[in-house]
């Protein structure tokens, strides 16, 4: 199965390198885009019920009379602007009115909460913010005290903002029709603006969540960031056919990269679901080509249908166990391009009339060419399960520094535990230490204002140290095993020495749809202990078809039938771990289950949602101690924060298990 | 909240009497409610609130007062003779349509308005046609309004009782009312639900210049939002002022403390 596309070979990219996209900014894409197919649509977004189109024409318009009127209101070239919301036409449009100006746009989560904004609008000396809505203006507006230079918010959605009376707070409309007037009386403004700019000027900066100290302002050039957005785009032969879905935060690379730098070098359409609760409806009837998605996204859609299925009916129950088994068994070779036989084939045929291509439109990917997860490691099950049905899923490495692009798997060689073979115009090399280090064009210019983090990173021979370890099989394609800093040893008793990686371990028990966070300590220790976040929703589901009555999160996570379940599924992950050489001294000892969810809004995770060890291991000391101490309850009061500010308290007395540990497979052979 | 601009008494209620029977539900009440402001109705259980709501809307008829409705003074309220000047209420205990989609509830709220007859709707000819989708335009900035777009197309019977509450408001929306009654648009709901119920009612009273009639037990919520409330005591009115004014009055406090008899 040839992917029908538009595009030319990947090798394209070294005939394009000196060619005429590289030497262009953003801006001058867009205008390219407005002037060669003004009509074509480029971003839709679904508003009251409807899918309303915006065409590369009005999205040129938009930008240019922003930039007008941000000009006016004092925006300077070579400023930081921030942008703060949700996916939206109008939100895009203001990061092309800044570049327009040559000034920087600095996405931010959306999410975040107020005093998260403080230090970044301060390290960039940030005089403007374009925001969503009240939501964010409120945010704005509580964090002025401590950010004086804030003189401009303007806001796009008016909605609630009617009475207020805060100096600097402006509409996006009335921005944009005084810049409409500047444009009328100067038509040759936006143009001379435009062609000011220069590939190698500085086009976004993006704060990196960090799991320790303030957080990084990372800086990209036009060039970096367009470049590896090309790359990526001959790699896998995408066109101006492709449909997009924007659904994730736009102050992430990933979807900067995927809506907006890819989008202003193919051409394609990027589409805005309605609200962040209707993603799966938009999915649907968008039905995107081209998609991009963590690993727990992937993992929500799987988890969603399997326990829909568990409600069918008997019939239609067997069908699917049938034929999913034809699909683990045959469909992965398949993808991979593979004959499978003629038996097989025919089988696989009639699973798909009858259960993949149904299964496929109802998560939305029955238009599916290119998927790719990255960001983390997904789970072997998981991954498999959507080859299987046919969905090309693939997995790609790289991070805000390196403007996402260094591996990617080709078509026909998507494996779970590897990231693939690095890009065109990447060169990869492993430090003695075990770490990665990568030379490419799109790597950061530095951080910014911040020369000891980039001396850091990025050392003076063009090599960025991305401090993650890992090596290259025996194929080219690359393994990641944790971060360097986390990778520890275990210290004392039976496993003297040996390698502790604990986020391998972390995700390895991830992979068990009945477990949705955990959290692993074991360096500098005699063994290791982990703390379990159950998954409210599967372990749920499981307990109500078993009559185990429960009474929420707190007390169905600490039922002995959960911890028996938990404990079965740690025991594998031990099994697992004995198998391979280096690690089978990670195996889990201890384990408990947490009576509440880690939650970023507690600190406990990233903004990414990744856990932080440390900060997790300091609240919760009184359960690593007693986890190491052998105990067998523990009672902890923890203080929450509930989504509308107020705090609380969540009080149990937790249990702690023992796991059974396997003797190692490779020592003994 | 500073430029709202309210206007002159819009409804005024005068010396209404209920009784059931020997049961005196409301005696003697009168108060003004006025354009844009948001005019909360509190007491005990058994106040008589609803009852109070319920003469206001025609459901009931009081065996004595009047109601006047700018300017124009009724007797007794006819219940399709309200809905078409411009008063629209919520209930206590939702009245929905369980089974049809949130979409078509909120649609049903636009009735009034539809023109064409029950036969050209039936088979969407030309102007039936036209006149759906202007009416269904509406009811889609009202799920923007009211962000209940994941939930177009569900049943009302599925949903969370605090969003069937807030279907429950779109359709009275639909109406375009100039008045919106509410009977306890907050009863049973979480802080968070409540919150952001509080908000909706604020949001449209801004953004659409409705004047609200709300009841409510919840006091905390009433002290935040309006402008005005009554209080009511055994179907007696027993205050009428200003949140703070309401909040300092005796006979208000011993009527919900309780007081030594």
């Amino acid at each position: 199965m040839q992917p029908s596309g538009h595009g030319d070979s990947p090798h394209a990219y070294w005939a394009r390198q000196n060619g005429d996209k590289m030497e262009r900014t953003f801006s001058q894409l867009l205008m390219g885009h407005a002037q060669q197919r003004p009509q074509a649509p480029a971003m839709r977004e679904k508003e009251y019920g409807i899918w309303q189109t915006h065409s590369w024409a009005d999205m040129a318009q938009i930008a240019s009379h922003m930039a007008a009127g941000l000009h006016l209101a004092g925006l300077r070239r070579g400023e930081h602007i921030v942008v703060v919301g949700a996916n939206r036409p109008r939100l895009t449009a203001a990061m092309l009115a800044a570049q327009t100006l040559g000034a920087i746009p600095v996405p931010l989560y959306q999410d975040a909460v107020a005093s998260e904004y403080v230090f970044p609008i301060n390290n960039a000396e940030v005089r403007f913010a374009v925001v969503e809505n009240q939501e964010q203006v409120d945010k704005m507006i509580e964090i002025r005290g401590q950010c004086p230079g804030i003189s401009h918010i303007i806001y796009d959605d008016p909605r609630g903002l009617r009475n207020y009376q805060e100096s600097g707070l402006s509409s996006l409309d009335a921005c944009l029709s005084a810049g409409a007037a500047h444009v009328a009386a100067h038509p040759a403004w936006a143009q001379q603006e435009i062609d000011a700019g220069r590939p190698d000027d500085v086009a976004a900066m993006f704060f990196t969540s960090g799991t320790t100290g303030n957080p990084k302002g990372v800086v990209h050039t036009h060039h970096s960031l367009i470049d590896r957005a090309q790359a990526g785009a001959d790699f896998d032969r995408l066109g101006h056919n492709e449909e997009v879905l924007a659904y994730l935060p736009p102050a992430w690379i990933g979807q900067n990269i995927f809506s907006y730098a890819q989008w202003l070098c193919c051409g394609y359409v990027v589409n805005c679901p309605e609200s962040s609760a209707t993603m799966a409806i938009d999915l649907k009837e968008v039905g995107p080509t081209y998609y991009f998605a963590p690993p727990r996204v992937f993992e929500g859609l799987l988890t969603s249908v399997m326990i829909r299925m568990e409600d069918a009916g008997a019939i239609k129950r067997k069908m699917f166990s049938y034929f999913m088994g034809v699909a683990r068994q045959h469909g992965p070779a398949r993808m991979d391009g593979k004959s499978i036989g003629l038996m097989a084939s025919l089988k696989y045929a009639l699973g798909d009339w009858l259960v993949y291509g149904p299964l496929r439109n109802n998560l939305g990917m029955s238009r599916v060419r290119v998927a790719y997860t990255a960001g983390e490691a997904i789970g072997p099950d998981l991954f498999t399960f959507y080859r299987s049905i046919g969905v090309n899923l693939k997995q790609l490495y790289g991070s805000t520094e390196t403007a996402v692009f260094v591996c990617l798997q080709p078509d026909h060689e998507a494996r779970a535990d590897t990231v693939g073979v690095p890009c065109a115009g990447v060169e990869i090399k492993v430090a003695e230490n075990g770490e990665i280090l990568v030379k490419s064009p799109g790597l950061l210019k530095g951080y910014y204002k911040n020369p000891e983090a980039t001396a850091e990173v990025l050392t003076a021979d063009g090599w960025y140290h991305t401090s993650d370890a890992g090596f290259l099989d025996a194929s080219g394609h690359l393994k990641i095993i944790d971060r360097v800093k986390d990778v520890g040893r275990i210290k004392g008793g039976t496993n003297d020495g040996a390698m502790f990686a604990p986020k391998y371990v972390e995700n390895k028990l991830k992979f068990f749809p009945f477990i949705k966070e955990a959290v692993a300590y074991g360096d500098q220790r005699e063994k290791v202990c982990v703390m379990i976040n159950i998954d409210f929703d599967a372990v749920g589901n499981w307990a109500e078809r078993r009559n185990l009555p429960y009474a929420g999160y707190t007390d169905l996570a600490q039922k002995p039938e959960v911890y028996e379940l938990i404990q079965d599924c740690v025991e594998k992950v031990n099994a697992d771990l004995s198998a391979d050489d280096l690690l089978a001294g990670s195996q889990i000892s201890r384990f408990l289950v947490l009576h509440k969810e880690l939650d970023a809004d507690d600190g406990e995770l990233t903004r990414t949602n990744k856990v932080r060890r440390g900060y997790i291991a300091e609240k919760y000391q009184v359960l690593v101690d007693a986890l190491y101490g052998g105990l067998t309850s523990q009672f902890i009061e923890t203080a929450v924060k509930f989504e509308d500010g107020r705090s609380g308290s969540v009080s149990a007395t937790l249990r702690l298990s023992d796991a059974k540990l396997f003797a190692p497979v490779g020592r003994a052979a | 909240m500073s430029d709202k601009r309210i206007g002159d008494v819009i409804l005024d209620v005068k010396n209404i009497s209920l009784a059931f029977g020997g049961v005196k539900a409301l005696t003697d009440i009168s108060f003004n409610v006025r354009e844009h402001e948001i005019r909360a109705i509190i007491g005990p259980n058994g106040a008589g609130k609803s009852s109070m709501l319920n003469c206001i809307n025609g459901v009931y008829t009081p065996q004595m007062g009047t109601i006047s409705f700018r300017g124009q003074t009724f007797d007794h309220m006819d219940s399709r003779q309200v809905a078409e000047m411009g008063i629209a209420r919520t209930f206590q205990n939702l009245a929905l349509f369980k089974g049809m989609s949130v979409l078509d509830n909120i649609m049903t709220g636009r009735n009034l308005r539809i023109k064409s007859n029950l036969f050209l709707q039936a088979l969407r000819i030309g102007p039936a046609e036209r006149e759906e989708m202007q009416h269904r335009a509406h009811v889609e900035r009202i799920i923007d309004f009211l962000e209940i777009q994941a939930h177009r197309k569900t049943p009302v019977g599925q949903l969370p009782y605090g969003l069937q509450k807030r279907v429950d408001l779109g359709r009275a929306l639909a109406l375009e009312p100039q008045v919106l009654l509410l009977d306890e648009p907050m009863a049973g709901m979480n802080v968070e639900e409540k919150q952001d119920m509080c908000r909706f009612i604020l949001d449209v009273n801004d953004e659409f210049g409705t004047t609200v009639v709300l009841i409510e037990h919840d006091m905390s919520v009433v002290m935040d939002i309006s402008d005005r409330v009554v209080v009511l005591d055994y179907g007696q009115k027993i205050g009428d002022g200003t949140p703070d004014d309401v909040r300092n009055n005796e006979e208000v406090i011993s009527a919900y403390l309780g007081t030594s008899h």
